[in-house]
């Protein structure tokens, strides 16, 4: 059974960055948004694997450069979703609220 | 007719990303973004690369997503925008992704990779291992040592970011730990106030 081409996988994943970016663009909930900006991260570990898939070296293995990136970007979204989590709490008792319509301190 | 579990999974990846925007209770956000990365996970091991989907529904299904509910918790945040959504915003947010979709349409369409992923060829490649090792017996018997290759780049090549990202991950920590301390520390005998 084939499996599917490249082209393909490239969509698919743009597909996901642009629903992770219309999120960021449109929720107010700073939580929400978080969640979206890890879709996006998702997203681009997608089209990392598919490469690393697809340009097969000339030993016959996938190229495991692409999944060694997938790993340093997962261990790095895990210590953003971290820090950033610290900052969203910190910022709810400073404010009591998360909605970045009422965070408008630095307006101009 | 390609596998039908690709487009299956695709199909729970894209579904779960738009619940994560269109749900308004953030909870349901949360485990939305769950299914989408368990689709994800799904196709990765569709692209014979299971230690990275194992990965990813180990992080992110059990670990970070337990953080965010667990702030979510915290914070106790209640059924978000009851007040109205700006119309320039929703505008935007249709407008940018569809014009970056189609541009990537675009671009992608001028190439052609239409063919299938390039077959492995396992037995051939067991010859650059030792004769005894595990990654040898594996690659012979035809089955991917998938886990075994990732660590042997991981500590050969790859052993200078390892030891970068083992100390990003000490500053992360000791970052969250200052940052969730109280910021307005007791000076001169001043009670620290609860709550």
């Amino acid at each position: 059974m084939p499996t599917p081409s490249l082209n393909e996988y490239l969509i698919i994943s743009g597909l996901l960055f642009a629903i992770g970016l219309g999120g960021v663009i449109i929720r107010r909930n700073i939580i929400v948004i978080f969640m979206c900006l890890e879709l996006m991260l998702a997203a681009a570990s997608l089209t990392l694997v598919a490469f690393s898939r697809f340009s097969v070296t000339d030993k016959g293995l996938p190229d495991y450069d692409g999944q060694m990136l997938v790993f340093f970007i997962i261990t790095v979204a895990a210590a953003e979703v971290a820090v950033g989590l610290a900052i969203i709490v910190s910022l709810y008792r400073a404010r009591q609220t998360i909605h970045t319509d009422e965070l408008t301190s630095l307006r101009g | 007719m390609p596998s039908p579990f690709f487009y299956i999974f695709a199909a729970m990846m894209l579904s779960g990303g738009l619940m994560v925007i269109f749900m308004r209770n953030p909870v349901s956000s949360a485990l939305s973004m769950v299914l989408s990365f368990i689709g994800l996970a799904g196709i990765f091991i569709g692209l014979n690369a299971y230690f990275v989907g194992i990965l990813q529904i180990l992080v992110y299904a059990g670990a970070i997503m337990v953080l965010f509910i667990f702030i979510i918790m915290l914070l106790d945040v209640k059924e978000e925008e009851s007040h109205p959504r700006k119309g320039l915003a929703i505008t935007a947010g249709v407008l940018i992704p569809v014009a970056l979709i189609i541009q990537l349409t675009g671009v992608i369409l001028t190439n052609d990779k239409s063919s299938s992923a390039p077959p492995l060829t396992l037995e051939a490649a067991a010859a650059d291992y030792k004769q005894d090792s595990v990654i040898h017996k594996k690659l012979i018997s035809g089955s991917l040592p998938d886990v075994h290759l990732i660590g042997r780049k991981l500590f050969t090549e790859y052993n200078f970011p390892l030891q970068v990202i083992a100390v990003l991950l000490l500053v992360a920590t000791v970052g969250c730990v200052a940052l969730s301390k109280k910021s307005s520390a007791p000076k001169n005998g001043d009670k620290p106030d609860k709550g």
